[in-house]
């Protein structure tokens, strides 16, 4: 009973600190004037989201998360900053249109309200909802034989949803080359032919 | 005794991610800002799926792992969005140095 409680606290420990780095690292991204600190704010964020799949078992997304978000993302974020230029801050305290904030504000806090109302209304099916949804076999950790998290992931991925699998890589080959088109910059005599 | 932690505590701190990044959206004039919140979003909708993905019948955890495939899909999404926007950012700052989102109205009809 001693061991469980400590197990809980240290749950919520880890929940608790993790969510404070999560809203913590949000409000640097919305507060800050320069783009760069703002980006830092953004790696707090993420890893506070990694400590939370880390806390839900979610070990491969958490890695990936590590990986492809702080790694690849924001290194990206920060690369096209020092190229532009832009990291300049920026004059927060002038307010274009006048009621803007206020009315950002007020969408901000609704929107909160409707998903924390649509969590409580949902909220027994959330915890002991203890059936299988229809078509479906309910999976518990004996079910796995001692399968990793990654192995289940991947066996989703591939036997379940390998249709759309391969359509991320079409999607990611156009975004690239897409991007190479958009940006590079055409010789003399080599523009496209509709580009001004 | 306390209670263990629930999947909607994490849906509601994901709720709170996903309204600060939709205020700082609306606010921010940096478009660079702009979609370091959308990153904000997405990251708030993939804590709800795994969140979701990962339910606590008790002592036993019930997992579905669709909801950590569909984290997954959200991620390459979210990296070939960057990849897009940031090109086509580059494209337009190069022209117009200094530009914020209410300076580009170009695509206006």
């Amino acid at each position: 009973m001693i061991a469980a409680t400590d197990a809980t606290i240290i749950e919520y420990i880890v929940f608790f600190a993790a969510s404070l780095m999560m809203l913590g690292g949000a409000l640097g991204v919305i507060l800050f004037k320069n783009p760069v600190h703002a980006a830092l704010g953004m790696v707090l964020t993420l890893f506070g989201v990694a400590v939370h799949f880390v806390a839900q078992e979610a070990h491969f997304l958490a890695a990936v998360q590590v990986i492809v978000y702080a790694g690849a993302i924001v290194v990206l974020f920060l690369f096209v900053i020092m190229l532009l230029g832009v990291d300049k801050s920026a004059d927060l305290s002038v307010e274009p249109i006048k009621i803007q904030r206020p009315l950002a504000g007020v969408m901000a806090v609704g929107l909160f309200g409707l998903i924390v109302a649509a969590v409580a209304k949902a909220g027994g099916a959330l915890t002991e909802n203890n059936v299988a949804p229809p078509g479906r076999e309910l999976l518990t950790d004996d079910a796995f034989n001692g399968d990793s998290n990654i192995q289940r992931l991947g066996q989703n991925l591939y036997n379940d949803h390998v249709f759309a699998f391969e359509l991320t890589s079409v999607l990611l080959i156009v975004a690239v080359a897409g991007t190479v088109l958009l940006t590079r910059k055409w010789p003399r005599g080599m523009e496209m032919e509709n580009s001004k | 005794m306390i209670a263990a932690i629930e999947p909607s505590w994490y849906l509601i701190v994901s709720a709170l991610l996903f309204s600060i990044g939709a205020f700082g959206l609306l606010v921010r004039r940096n478009p660079l800002v702009m979609f370091m919140c959308i990153e904000l979003m997405l990251n708030a909708a993939n804590l709800t799926f795994v969140a979701v993905a990962t339910k606590f019948v008790g002592n036993d955890v019930v997992r579905d792992i669709n909801g950590q495939t569909a984290v997954f899909f959200v991620l390459v999404v979210a990296a070939a969005e960057v990849v897009v926007g940031l090109g086509i950012l580059v494209s337009i700052l190069r022209r117009r140095p200094g530009a914020n989102a209410d300076d580009l109205a170009e695509l206006k009809g």
